[in-house]
Parts: structure tokens; C-alpha cells; sequence
């Protein structure tokens, strides 16, 4: 705190820049996890969440959305992740309020909304599950360039998907802001989100 | 009695071979699955430690309460897009230790014969190349257990 003080009074005096550009340059500097401002375009999307309802990224404006691809036939990886996401939002406290986790199913085939029910409340009460047609869940991992494919399992019936593995972490206003893999450590989400949190989404 | 003749008398109770199984050589920790909801398939995790002086390698793994249990591997490639892949084996290197951790190696259970909770005890049988088998304890965990 003391020295965000002196830094800013640094680029007040020292450097004469405008208060703004510094802080904003102080900001960027301050994330543990990769910025992705201006590089990827806002939330928007219109699928059914698990409830069965149709949604669009405007009903989840006002908090800090993480966006996450999956699905509920993944034992692994996709659990792991939730389950962070679960032990970072136990450590935000009350400011995980302010956050909602969008697990979208790129496997919408076998994901209906009450199979995806079942699935993301049993990691913790701020995930929605988001499913869809498959063209709507493939407009929406385009945009993002998550990529998705599907390999046949051994069972005729049974098959894999692969998926993109990243956190995709936006504002209150929808602006796209960081990317968190799941090698990211959960610290680095707890210091970032409480930034965004503690600032309202707008640091 | 001459010496040789002791020898022939005690030769039944010597045992039939010194050479330990793979599965003496392997000691079993941290075996727990990760319990998803609905039947969904679930993962199995342990740490093999090969305490013996030579290599022990799975060849497969099956459980009373799981219809299949497939030995996998989960991998992010360059893109960062994750899957899984099935292994016919692993090998446990002589007095090493390979770990079947989240986001790794796992055993991909599927079809329960029945639903469990956690806090239940499943035990999984782990065979080995060279026939032998290790029977393992593995403590069930909420989905949203911590690793
Ligand atoms: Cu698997």
C-alpha cells in the first residue's frame, strides 16, 4: 500500500505523467495472470442454464464471470478445476459474492441441463452450467478460440472430447481481462480476482 | 548324519522362490476417488512406490464395484486444449515412485455398481506384468475434494 503511494507520487513528480496512465500501468504490472485486455471480446453468448432457462451474457453483468469449457463426462482435469475454482472462492470469502463461474458444456449432446445440475452443484454454489445447440456452443468457444473436437472411445456409443483448458475471467461489464490455466497456481486467482473484486471490475 | 544329508531333510521347508512380485515390491498411498454425481464416470488416484530392485509395470486395474476400470493419461498440448488418452501400461522404474495424481495418470472408473458416498472405502485390484496383484484400498472423496 505504502509503496503503490510512492509509486504514484513517483509519476506525479518524477515522471510527469497523468495519474491515470500510471495507475493503469501500475495495474498491469500487478496481475499474476496473463492479461488478456483488448485481445479477446467481451462475454456474449445466448444458452440454457441449468435450470433450463434461456440465458445471455447480460443476465450475469455486474459480477466478475469466470468462464470455464467442459464437461460432465470428464473425470479428471474438469473436476480439478472446479474444485480450485471451489477452494478460491472459499478464500475470497464474502467478495466471491461478486463472482460467477460459467461452466459451459461442449459436450451439449449428453449435457442436459439437469445432468449439468447435478454435476456443478455438487463443486460449489456459484458455478451455472451453460449448454446448448451444439452450433450456439461452437459460436461461443470460436470466440474464444477454445477449440474443441471429439475421438471416438473404445464403446461404439462412448466417446472423448477434448477442450480447451482455460479460465477465461471477465469484468462486472463484460470486458475479457485475464486467462488462468490450470497450472496456475490458486493464489494467482485469489490475487487477481481480489483486484478485480475489490475495484469494482474497473481497478 | 552327514551335512549333505541335513540339507536334503530341510530342502522342503526352504521357500519355493526368493524372487519378490512385482506387486510385493509396490507399496500403495494416497488412494482415493474423486465421487461425481449421477454415475458420471469418476477418477482413481495413488502413489505407486516401487520399493524392490527391479521395474514393476500395470498392465490393468479392476474393481468389484466398477464395471470398467481403464488405466489414463491426461494431457494438455501446446494449444492448452486437454484430454485423455488410455495407457496399456506403466511402468514403476526400481526404487521409484510414479504418482496417478489429478490432471495426470488416473484410473478412469465407470458404471458403479452401486451409488457410494464419501467416506466409503472401494477396493481396487492392480495387476501387474508378471501376474502378480495388489489389492488397494481407496478412500471415496467428495467432488469437490482439494488434491
Ligand atoms: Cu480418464
Amino acid at each position: 500500500m505504502k509503496f503503490s503511494r510512492l509509486a504514484r507520487l513517483a509519476c506525479l513528480l518524477v515522471l510527469g505523467m497523468p495519474l491515470a496512465a500510471c495507475q493503469r500501468n501500475e495495474t498491469a504490472a500487478s496481475w499474476q495472470l496473463t492479461d488478456i485486455s483488448g485481445h479477446m471480446p467481451d462475454l456474449a453468448f445466448q444458452l440454457t442454464n441449468d435450470q433450463g432457462k434461456a440465458v445471455t451474457a447480460a443476465d450475469y453483468r455486474g459480477k466478475v464471470a469466470l468462464l470455464y469449457f467442459g464437461y460432465t463426462h470428464c473425470p479428471d482435469v474438469c473436476p480439478l478445476t472446479l474444485a480450485h475454482l471451489h477452494v478460491v472462492m472459499q478464500k475470497l470469502g464474502k467478495l466471491a459474492e461478486g463472482t460467477q463461474i460459467l461452466f459451459v458444456s461442449v459436450d451439449p449432446q449428453r449435457d442436459t441441463p439437469e445432468a449439468l445440475h447435478t454435476y456443478v452443484t455438487a463443486f460449489d454454489p456459484r458455478v451455472v452450467g451453460l449448454t446448448g445447440s451444439p452450433a450456439e456452443i461452437e459460436a461461443l468457444t470460436k470466440r474464444y478460440r477454445a477449440a474443441f473436437s471429439r475421438e471416438p472411445g473404445k464403446a461404439s456409443d462412448s466417446y472423448e472430447v477434448s477442450h480447451s483448458s482455460g479460465i477465461y475471467i471477465f469484468d462486472a461489464g463484460g470486458k475479457a481481462r485475464l486467462l488462468a490455466t490450470p497450472d496456475d497456481a490458486q493464489d494467482k486467482l485469489v490475487h487477481d480476482l481480489y483486484l478485480l473484486l475489490s475495484a469494482g471490475g474497473t481497478p | 548324519m552327514k551335512p549333505g544329508m541335513l540339507l536334503l531333510w530341510l530342502m522342503p521347508l526352504l521357500p519355493p522362490q526368493v524372487q519378490a512380485t512385482q506387486a510385493d515390491q509396490i507399496k500403495a498411498s494416497h488412494a482415493w476417488i474423486r465421487l461425481l454425481p449421477a454415475n458420471l464416470p469418476a477418477a482413481g488416484y495413488v502413489t505407486l512406490d516401487n520399493q524392490g530392485s527391479s521395474a514393476a509395470t500395470l498392465v490393468s486395474a479392476r474393481s468389484a464395484f466398477y464395471a470398467s476400470v481403464m488405466l489414463h493419461q491426461s494431457a494438455t498440448d501446446t494449444t492448452g486444449s486437454s484430454s485423455m488418452r488410455m495407457l496399456d501400461r506403466l511402468t514403476v522404474p526400481a526404487h521409484g515412485e510414479v504418482s496417478l495424481a489429478p490432471a495426470g495418470y488416473h484410473l478412469m472408473l465407470q458404471e458403479a455398481t452401486h451409488p457410494f458416498k464419501p467416506g466409503e472405502t472401494i477396493d481396487i485390484t492392480l495387476d501387474f506384468a508378471d501376474g502378480s496383484h495388489l489389492r488397494v484400498p481407496f478412500s471415496v472423496r467428495p467432488a469437490n475434494a482439494p488434491d
